[in-house]
């Protein structure tokens, strides 16, 4: 909402001195966000007057039209001779009255104006449009053409009221009653402590029974209708200045003297108006819901099927408007520049509609207008029957027309809403001691009558249907006392448990990643469908099934992620394509994998508590959203350096990784040979953990195939990770326990032992774990070597330190040596593992 | 012990004369001293200490001598090897010292070599400015509260009294989950706030609630410079008994000046939110200017554009309506909660310029905030 300050001064006495700024202080303290205070003809230095045109000489010549003009200035150029003037506009003939810059002024924007040399004629200053002197769009796309009797030589800075100031106010739903000069004035009158002029208070004829016919069929979307009807308008009365500029002012484009009236009256007051070609409406005036399919073409010249709950204005035709947000092309009053056809007789309609109703009917038809915006939010129903006279007052004045006595009002009946509330509540709710005076007075002073004690019954006015609740009470007096006064005091919550394992888990394994060289990727979870093929996915790959979204803000990727890779191997692409090429991310995040069976969320109530059975049911139907850990890698892991050669991330990594977060998660990790999608697969290792007992599969990791690489445009063996955290986490919720350590020395045996080569050096390992038994303190593999003129084709061979302790004596060099023996033994057996000769 | 001479010499006798052992014990002295590197010691050493040196000899005659000459022979040779020991082990010490220098002045190295072998790794600073301040209100007894993103309408709308007619939750700001046809009737959305996670610990935890609630929430922009379309929230809930718009004010202020340092505060200004009545935006401190820049062209501030203040998001008393959908009895119980994006502040506090930088995972844009921000 747009308030110049020279309207709002109109209702309230605010000091001489109080600029706009001060003014917008005030405002936003009492809970108005007034964005910016606009300075109009801050920059603007006379002289600009009235002229009226002389002579015009059409320049020939030149690549557009050009007159040579002398224009009459009075004395306003010191001489009191014609001005000659050179202008490129042509909407304006001999004798009209126009706006003249002279020389020596300043026009908006700092443009300086001198007598110049153009066209090869001397130009003593400009005849001016409304755009060269800010005051926004009039239509003509020329220049201005006052009215005849605009007297010659007047100074045309103030006959514009080209200097103001303009508040900027954007105004939260529920104060609707601020869509209005009136309502921001009755705010600006509290924050100042002055008497508002209420411009809704006028004098009302009564409603009578010879007014233009009404027929309301649905009383809860239409509660109040006001008509009144004026005829003998003037086809050729315009909007005077004043009316136009603050049209202007407020952001909305003059256009025809009844329209232009109602849509000021709407400013003013907040009601929006309509008015219809009394002769173009045939018979009664009726508000009903649409018939399904129903048509009607409205104002913006655009078609609409109308829906069963559409609130629509009828005659006997069918719909004339769309109840509350736009009229109908077939009553529109004409415009003056064909008199023939131009309207003189008018309806005028002030109604009251029902909010809800409305704020569907322009959602639903994608059309938000000036008067669906306020009826939204909620317009003063006792403002109606003053908003028509007031247009009806200006009509008269302005086209000369004549106001029929007829006065129809239908007004379905309600009772005003009171709420009781303790006369503390404020102070309960702000934590200050306001004191029941300082209620009752603030209470009465946004309009609200008050009456009792220590119980307070409070009847809210009119134009505030956003006052419901005690809470909504509570907030007039906590914000007209000032949020700035409210002291600043610390509550005692319990003590908490701190985070939560799942939580303490996520941290640490963004640590120990990031502390391992990864730096942390977080990407959107859009995906498109085709990405999956470009993995590898298998046709009936689960990670195929995704949740998709209605309105997607691309619809190449319209559905939700069911793996972190797509979005990681994006940002590596990303950073790869930027230049860094040695590349080790992470993300950490939840994926959505839709349940077998789908169903959907219902709409609980919100008047008590759902049952546990409501709520399961609500949580049955969303998505199963496990959060996942990921890891990708390109290019150098370790950087060749003066330390000596730098070494290619490799599969080795990624499978490290994976090591790294169960670690975290004191996981035991069980990594096998595998295979899946989008993994090289002779490269592919398969993790599991027990979760309660049973294995299951949560992850891979490996180095990615070569087709997926080319697919996505990934460079040369990039490798991935990826893990269900969650699973992981609910696999390690035992306790660590402390070792015994033994003080007894150590007995080092170093075993090679060769096997096949497909044979898992994991399998291996396990196996010389169980056959060394309890002495047994540490293995470790400390050499891989393939060589087939000594091991034979298809060979390998492994090498294992093992460290022999026991906790209460020095082992011998005997008992060392059995131990190792029955872990080469037990290897033997289970894997075929020779000991190297 | 070598053993005693049995036969009478008088020639080795003559060795035992004490300017005989005097004379030795120089020659050794003289040796050591002449020795220049720690091999020619050795060689000294092998000379006149080792058991063909002189002095050995001479100690070995002193058995043969008759038992009144004995002790005072044994105590000279004894006081000249003594000697002689005391100056090879001086000698020692000072040669090796002189070799300790000169090799560790070979094995010196350029220390300011660079080594970044392994680079450095990061976490997202998205994910530290959230922890950072999950923490500040841990300390204060708050939990943690998480829940899902792909969320029921009625816990991200309808339990927060924003009604089936209220504009967020059209299409132009909420994205829609399809149901198994295709269409918006699935009743999910991708959450458009954290706040349902505030209904979910109401409902959930026995009374009274204090928990900080983290996450990632959608609303359907564009990605630009100002706009990303999936961003992160922290907000807050407290329910107790009492609670006042005090407390909410305390508690905001505690939060800046625990991520901004002392001295710092929070201003409210009402405003409209259909979960908080009454309702507020709220603005802190600029923490660069703290305010002078207002009114001040000479200093003007490119943090807070010389406002003096920084919006930081909506706050409020929670709505009692809120509270009965919760199950919570608004007449005894009273809350307070606040919410802001975590992209706006990291914007603001480490000088972000562009949204675009937050979402792309340029790890030249991570790597500089390291492990905790």
């Amino acid at each position: 909402m747009r308030v110049p300050l020279s309207w709002l001064r109109e209702y309230v006495d605010l000091p001489a001195t109080e600029t706009g700024r001060d003014v917008q202080a005030k405002l936003i303290s009492a809970g108005l966000e007034v964005e910016t205070v606009e300075q109009l003809g801050a920059d603007l230095k006379g002289p600009l007057v009235v002229g009226q045109v002389l002579t015009i000489e059409e320049l020939e010549g030149f690549k557009k039209p050009i007159r040579f003009c002398t224009v009459d200035v009075g004395r306003a150029n010191g001489t009191g001779e014609p001005q000659e003037i050179v202008c490129g506009a042509r909407n304006f003939s001999v004798g009209d009255k126009v706006v003249v810059v002279l020389p020596g002024a300043v026009l908006p924007g700092g443009f300086e104006i001198a007598a110049r040399k153009t066209y090869g004629k001397v130009s003593h200053g400009m005849i001016c449009s409304s755009d060269e002197l800010g005051m926004g769009d009039d239509g003509t796309k020329g220049i201005i053409v006052l009215p005849p009797e605009t007297e010659v030589g007047r100074d045309a800075i103030e006959l514009l009221e080209l200097v103001d100031e303009v508040l900027d106010i954007a105004v939260t739903p529920d104060r609707g009653y601020c869509l209005s000069i009136r309502g921001v004035a009755r705010e600006a009158a509290i924050a100042y402590g002055l008497p508002l002029r209420d411009p809704a208070l006028l004098d009302v004829p009564a409603p009578n029974a010879f007014g233009y016919p009404v027929r309301i069929a649905d009383p809860m979307g239409c509660d109040r209708f006001t008509a009144r009807t004026v005829t003998g308008l003037s086809p050729e009365a315009r909007s005077p200045i004043w009316l136009q500029r603050r049209l202007q002012k407020v952001g909305m484009r003059p256009i025809s003297l009844a329209v232009d009236v109602t849509n000021y009256v709407m400013m003013e007051l907040g009601q929006p108006l309509h008015a219809y070609d009394r002769n173009l409406v045939q018979g009664a005036i009726g508000v009903r819901r649409a018939e399904p399919g129903e048509k009607i073409t409205t104002l913006d010249g655009v078609t609409r099927t109308l829906d069963a709950e559409d609130l629509v204005i009828t005659d006997e035709r069918g719909p004339i408007g769309l109840a509350g947000v736009m009229g109908g092309a077939n009553t529109e009053i004409a415009d003056h520049d064909s008199p023939d056809a131009a309207t003189t007789d008018v309806v005028i309609e002030a109604a009251h509609f029902d909010a809800v109703s409305i704020a569907r009917t322009a959602r639903r038809h994608k059309l938000s207008s000036e008067a669906s915006r306020r009826f939204e939010r909620g317009v003063d129903p006792q403002a109606a029957a003053a908003a028509a006279q007031r247009t009806v007052d200006l009509l008269v004045l302005l086209a000369g027309g004549t106001a029929e006595a007829g006065v129809t009002e239908v007004i379905a009946p309600s009772a005003p809403r009171t709420i009781t509330i303790p006369a503390d509540h404020p102070d309960k709710v702000a934590g200050v001691a306001y004191g029941r005076e300082t209620v009752v007075r603030r209470l009465q002073e946004i309009g609200c009558d008050v009456y009792g004690q220590d119980e307070l019954i409070v009847t809210v006015p009119s134009w505030r249907p956003d006052l419901t609740d005690p809470n909504d009470l509570a907030e007039e007096v906590i914000r007209l006392e000032g949020y700035e006064n409210l002291p600043s005091t610390l509550p005692k919550p319990p003590a908490g448990r701190g985070l939560t394992r799942r939580q303490r888990l996520h941290r640490r394994v963004g640590r120990a990643l990031a502390g391992a060289g990864y730096v942390e990727a977080p990407n959107y979870p859009f995906v498109s469908e085709q990405v999956f093929d470009q993995l590898g996915l298998a046709a009936d790959d689960p990670l195929r099934r995704v949740v998709k979204l209605v309105n997607p803000l691309s619809d190449e990727e319209p559905a939700l992620r069911t793996s972190l890779l797509p979005g990681l191997l994006g940002a590596l692409r990303r950073n790869d394509g930027r230049g860094s090429h040695d590349l080790a991310l992470f993300e950490t995040g939840l994926v959505f994998h839709p349940r077998q069976e789908q169903r959907a969320a219902v709409r609980l109530p919100v008047d008590r508590r759902p049952t546990d059975e409501e709520l399961a049911g609500l949580n049955a139907a969303l998505p199963d959203q496990p959060r996942h850990v990921a890891v990708v890698l390109a290019g150098a892991r370790e950087q060749a350096g003066w330390w000596g050669k730098g070494r290619p991330a490799d599969w080795a990594d990624a499978v490290e990784a994976a090591r790294t977060v169960a670690r975290e998660a004191g996981a035991e990790l069980i990594v096998r040979k595998g295979q899946y999608g989008p993994w090289h697969p002779g490269r592919c290792a398969e993790l599991a953990v027990a979760v309660d007992g049973t294995e299951r599969v949560v992850g891979h990791a490996g180095e990615l195939h070569p087709r997926v690489l080319k697919a996505l445009g990934l460079p040369a063996r990039t490798c991935a990770m990826e893990l269900d955290l969650d699973a992981v986490e609910r696999s390690g919720d035992a306790l660590p326990q402390a070792p015994g350590i033994s003080a007894f020395p150590v007995a080092t045996q170093d075993v090679a032992l060769v096997v096949d080569a497909f044979v898992p050096a994991a399998d291996v390992e396990a196996a010389l774990r169980e056959g060394a038994g309890v002495l047994l303190e540490s293995i470790r593999l400390f050499d891989v070597y393939e060589n087939a003129d000594q091991l034979g084709e298809g060979r390998k061979s492994l090498a294992y330190a093992l460290r022999f302790r026991a906790a209460d004596r020095t082992l011998t060099v005997d008992e060392a040596s059995a131990a190792r023996d029955a872990a080469v033994a037990l290897a033997g057996e289970r894997t075929g593992a020779e000991l190297r000769s | 012990m070598s053993a005693p001479n049995k036969s009478y010499d008088p020639v080795e006798v003559e060795a035992l004369k004490p300017e005989e052992i005097e004379r030795m014990r120089d020659e050794a002295l003289a040796a050591f001293a002449a020795a220049d590197s720690l091999d020619a010691l050795h060689e000294a050493k092998v000379a006149h200490t080792g058991p063909a040196s002189p002095l050995a000899l001479a100690n070995r005659e002193i058995g043969a001598l008759p038992p009144h000459a004995k002790a005072e022979a044994g105590k000279r040779v004894g006081m000249a090897r003594g000697a002689v020991n005391k100056a090879l082990a001086a000698r020692q010490e000072e040669l090796e010292a002189e070799r300790d220098a000169r090799v560790l002045v070979e094995e010196a190295v350029d220390v300011t070599l660079p080594y970044d072998r392994v680079p450095a790794g990061a976490r997202h600073p998205l994910t530290t400015l959230s922890e950072r301040i999950e923490d500040i209100f841990v300390a204060m007894g708050y939990e943690v509260a998480e829940g899902p993103e792909a969320e029921a309408e009625w816990f991200n709308f309808d339990a927060l009294n924003i009604g089936p007619d209220h504009p967020a939750r059209g299409e132009a700001d909420t994205f829609f989950v399809a149901g198994p046809d295709g269409t918006a009737e699935s009743g999910v959305v991708l959450r458009t706030h954290t706040s349902p996670v505030q209904i979910r610990s109401a409902l959930d935890r026995e009374l009274p609630v204090y928990v900080i609630c983290p996450g990632r929430v959608y609303r359907t922009d564009e990605l630009d410079a100002t706009h990303t379309p999936v961003f992160h929230q922290v907000e807050l809930l407290a329910v107790d008994e009492g609670l006042t718009m005090a407390d909410l004010k305390g508690t905001l202020d505690h939060m800046v000046q625990s991520l901004f340092g002392e001295g710092m505060k929070t201003r409210l200004r009402p405003n409209f939110f259909p979960f908080t009545e009454p309702s507020a935006e709220m603005d802190m401190l600029c923490y660069v200017c703290k305010g002078e820049s207002v009114g001040n062209p000479d200093r003007p501030c490119r943090t807070c554009s010389s406002e003096g203040w920084i919006e930081l998001g909506g706050c409020g008393m929670v709505n009692p309506r809120v509270l009965t959908a919760c199950g919570v009895d608004p007449e005894k119980y009273s809350g307070f909660a606040f919410g802001f994006g975590i992209e706006r502040m990291l914007m603001f506090r480490h000088n972000v310029e562009d949204m675009r930088d937050m979402v792309e995972g340029d790890v030249r844009f991570t790597r500089p905030f390291g492990m905790e921000i």
